[in-house]
């Protein structure tokens, strides 16, 4: 439709990461022992998808069971474990993991040109302890279950669920080693290993993206791993940390739980804000507007970030004082965001625009990513949270950015990156009939939930007054299309890992160093260690991407 | 009633009208941004669509005026939700001085009121339209959250020997409200919700005095809770036993064994109840033993109201614990109040 190939027919490269005999031979041991960054990125795909299945059947339960005010499917104690295990599947076991440790591993060191991360044997151990994690939480979920919410507040998780709390605690605890020991290989890769010429300022706003990303990691995730695990402790050993019965303190949990948990988020959005800004100039064909912006608001975000987490408190009866503080600094974290808004749309000023699916899924980011982040202006402002606080306005806002801003940014990287990393393209029409469904999905399932929360209906509840009722249907409704946006790119992208056509070492065209080696990549990345002498998303210094030197429209103004 | 399909909860505290106009003003403020957004990416996806496979765009690498102006204008705007919001806030916290003082005991899966003259409901609660009302919140086991949607105010209930969360609201409107649990309390926390009755001063007055199966009345409760437990052989009136006098506690400063002073509340007289040791007044020895576990949350309360109800007792001329006004900090005796 828009851009027909610009090479007509390629062939796939004779050996590549995936077809290259390793040490161990081409068995299953070559890829459980392998210290391909690359491989193990598909590793993660695969179990990623595996948790997010698990986390998708969940909220599909939910949202039949809400059809009706009493509950149309399980008993209150399913209902309760079904959006508890929804929680914690999606966020530690898919959400955190899903673009950094697939994305972000398969890429990074492409990215910078270099032959693989740091520590290649640490990335290995990364992804088996994220599947000793899951084995304990799935454990957890196959006897009895797990009904805190995946916030486990103390001290209903600590004393009185009756649920498998401990070993859903000790797999996140586990769980949480592989997301540190994930961001330091990044960061130490990011300092050490740029090709020759990867300045810092020359290096793809996804790298930086996830340097940010990387911060948060590190740093916030021994908070979240050793407040559970006080938690686990207190249940098993009957301590009394949180316990207010033996003079703990069932808020210092929450202080705890969100110093990591909010900086989450940014986990969760940060790299898909990272994918958005690879795509956006790719597909206008022009440098990204404002590239030290976008690059220096991921590292505020990630610093900022760490300073707003008792904004989840704010009806605890925390002091006024301090709710004043943390409504001021949230206010003052939406500010990066928007900057990176305004600078994506600013990049399709005067631009290429090839409606390529990867694009249509970067736009329908921007569209749902702006307006959960607008809606979190109104859960920042102290005298609107108390009545928003806990109710379904929470549960649309944060679906908004983690589902429409992370899943779309996630989803749109795989679409974006699917040639290099299998070598072959999908089928581009049914691929962008499958973004707009998902963006109308989206829409009709979350948007209700805004209205529903206003009107005051509180979020975990099994059952609800009948006033709601009309909401929920809309939203159950709108879940169904969501569910086949999410079933066709798994299907065609599978089926096209076999059948599609050939796609070539740059099918976009795009200009990052990833798009200068065989797609797929040798098992060393580059057959010779490339040398960077080009700027970022830089097109009209490119003559080896085979387009016209300065397009049809006239040359720059406002060019710095 | 409203439409069919209202976008908002029924106007009935004097908060409801503030928080509906700050949510006007943010919405207003957001769909003109993601209009805005959203127009401008439409209008550029199709304006500058690809026309040639092989053209480029301009290269345009960035405008420092226009960071400066999408960093500034949201800026100032942000400041101006947070400050409103702030004020709005402050309100919510500024609890009146002329409340009505209900109790409200959260447990898994209801919840147990107390009216000011000992009245019991349970997912019920009765309330005068036109009057400042203050709820007293406190929790047998987790954390609760009482939220009443057409007032607009919510509040966590949490376990604790230290912890009161009070809030206020004046109902604007007689009629009947949702009350909810917005706290996940385990598994049947959305069942843990009842009804606010809002009636006219004179009905409500006759309701809490007609209703025969009234309970009896706190104070009445705790004094005889005081005498009972035997607070009444060390908490001597006259200032002269092993701990402080009570009379006149309730509202004045505590001053305590170095040197700080505390508020007598409510949560201050129930953390002295049930741990005596956390908060020692100053010239007394840390004698009292916890009453952690061994009083329930209504014992608690009754005990309470007791305690408040000298405050128009006399206070004892020396041992009451109450910090002089202002001066010298040596002063054995209190001034009188």
């Amino acid at each position: 439709m828009s851009t027909a190939p610009l090479v007509p027919e390629h062939e796939l490269p004779d050996t590549h990461y995936l077809n290259a005999t390793y040490g161990s031979g081409r068995s299953i041991r070559a890829w459980l022992l392998t210290t391909d960054h690359k491989r193990i990125a598909l590793l993660y795909l695969a179990s990623v998808t595996v948790f997010f299945f698990i986390g998708g059947i969940f909220a599909t339960m939910i949202r039949i069971h809400l059809l009706t005010p009493g509950g149309a499917l399980v008993s209150p104690e399913t209902y309760n474990k079904l959006f508890t295990m929804h929680g914690v599947a999606m966020i530690f076991f898919f959400l955190i993991p899903s673009i950094p440790a697939i994305l972000g591993n398969f890429l990074i060191p492409i990215m910078i040109g270099a032959k693989d991360l740091a520590f290649p044997k640490i990335n290995l151990l990364s992804w088996y302890i994220y599947l000793i994690g899951g084995c304990f939480v799935l454990y957890s979920f196959g006897t009895g279950g797990l009904d805190t919410g995946w916030t486990f507040y103390t001290p209903l998780s600590s004393i009185y669920s009756n649920s498998a709390v401990t070993p859903a605690v000790i797999g996140i605890f586990i769980n949480g080693f592989s997301s540190i020991l994930t961001g330091l290989n990044f960061i130490v890769t990011i300092h050490t290993m740029r090709a020759p010429g990867m300045t810092w300022f020359r290096l793809p706003l996804f790298v930086w993206a996830h340097y940010a990303t990387s911060l948060v990691m590190i740093l916030g995730t021994p908070v979240v791993a050793i407040t559970l695990l006080l938690a686990g402790l207190e249940r098993m050993f009957h301590l009394g940390f949180f316990n207010p019965s033996m003079g703990g303190d069932p808020i210092l949990f929450q202080h705890l739980f969100w110093f990591y948990s909010h900086p989450a988020v940014y986990i969760m959005i940060l790299p898909a804000m990272g994918v958005v800004s690879e795509i956006i100039p790719t597909f206008a064909r022009k440098p990204i507007f404002g590239y030290s912006f976008i690059a220096a608001s991921s590292i505020a975000i990630a610093v900022i970030g760490f300073f707003v987490w008792a904004h989840h408190m704010f009806v605890t009866g925390e002091s006024t004082y301090a709710a004043l503080a943390f409504s001021f600094l949230s206010y003052l974290v939406a500010i990066p965001s928007a900057i990176k808004v305004f600078n994506w749309t600013a990049t399709l000023y005067k631009g290429s625009i090839s409606w390529d699916p990867p694009m249509i899924y970067a736009l329908g980011f921007i569209g749902l990513f702006t307006i959960g982040g607008l809606t979190g202006l109104s859960l920042a402002c102290l005298g609107l949270d108390i009545h928003v606080h806990d109710t379904y306005f929470v549960v649309a806002h944060f679906h908004y950015i983690m589902v429409g801003g992370a899943v779309m940014g996630y989803v749109g990287g795989l679409h974006f990156w699917w040639p290099k990393i299998t070598g072959r393209l999908y089928p581009k029409a049914l691929s962008r009939f499958a973004a707009i469904v998902l963006f109308i999905g989206f829409n009709l399932t979350f948007f209700p939930q805004f209205i529903l929360g206003y009107l005051g209906m509180p979020r975990r509840y099994h059952s609800y007054p009948p006033e709601f009722q009309v909401l929920n249907v809309l939203s159950t409704a709108g879940a169904s299309i969501l569910a086949v946006g999410y079933l066709l790119p798994m299907l065609y992208l599978f089926w096209s890992m076999r059948y599609g056509k050939v796609a070539g070492p740059n099918p976009w065209p795009a200009t990052g160093l990833e798009w200068k080696t065989d797609s797929p990549p040798p098992t060393e990345n580059f057959h010779v260690t490339p040398v960077v002498d080009w700027e970022p998303y830089d097109y009209r210094n490119r003559p080896d991407l085979g387009l016209a030197a300065g397009g049809p429209l006239a040359p720059a103004h406002g060019d710095d | 009633m409203q439409s069919q399909l209202p976008l908002y909860p029924p106007e009935a505290s004097n908060f409801a009208p503030h928080v509906d106009a700050l949510m006007i003003f943010i919405t207003s403020v957001c769909v003109f941004f993601a209009a805005g957004i959203t127009i401008a990416i439409i209008y550029f996806f199709f304006k500058y669509h690809r026309k040639q496979v092989d053209a480029i765009g301009v290269p345009i690498h960035g405008d420092p005026r226009l960071e400066a102006a999408w960093i500034i204008i949201p800026s100032i705007l942000a400041l101006a939700m947070f400050a409103w919001g702030a004020v709005v806030y402050v309100d919510y916290r500024h609890t009146p001085s002329d409340t009505l003082d209900i109790y409200v005991i959260g447990k898994q899966w209801m919840w147990k009121v107390q009216q000011p003259n000992g009245l019991k409901e349970i997912n019920e609660l009765h309330v005068p339209v036109g009057r400042n009302i203050r709820l007293i919140l406190a929790s047998e086991d987790v954390i609760h959250d009482f939220f009443v949607p057409a007032f607009r105010v919510k509040m966590d209930v949490i376990p604790g020997y230290n912890r009161y969360n009070t809030m206020w609201f004046r109902p604007t409107k007689a009629g009947r409200y949702h009350f909810f649990c917005s706290q996940y309390c385990g598994t049947n926390h959305a069942l843990m919700g009842g009804w606010v009755t809002v009636m006219e001063p004179t009905e409500y007055a006759a309701w809490l005095s007609g209703s025969g199966a009234g309970g009896a009345n706190p104070v009445a409760v705790g004094e005889k809770l005081f005498a009972e437990k035997a607070c009444i052989t060390c908490h001597l009136a006259n200032g002269t036993g092993r701990a402080p006098s009570l009379n006149g506690l309730y509202g004045a400063q505590v001053l305590l064994a170095g040197g700080a002073t505390v508020t007598a509340d409510e949560a201050y007289i129930r953390e002295s109840i049930l741990q005596p040791n956390a908060k020692i007044v100053a010239r007394y020895e840390p004698l009292m033993p916890p009453y952690q576990g061994q009083l329930t949350e209504e014992q608690v309360i009754a005990l309470t109201e007791y305690i408040k109800s000298l405050r128009s007792q006399p206070v004892p001329v020396k041992g009451s614990g109450i910090a002089p006004v202002r001066g010298d900090e040596t002063a054995p005796a209190p001034e009188k109040r």
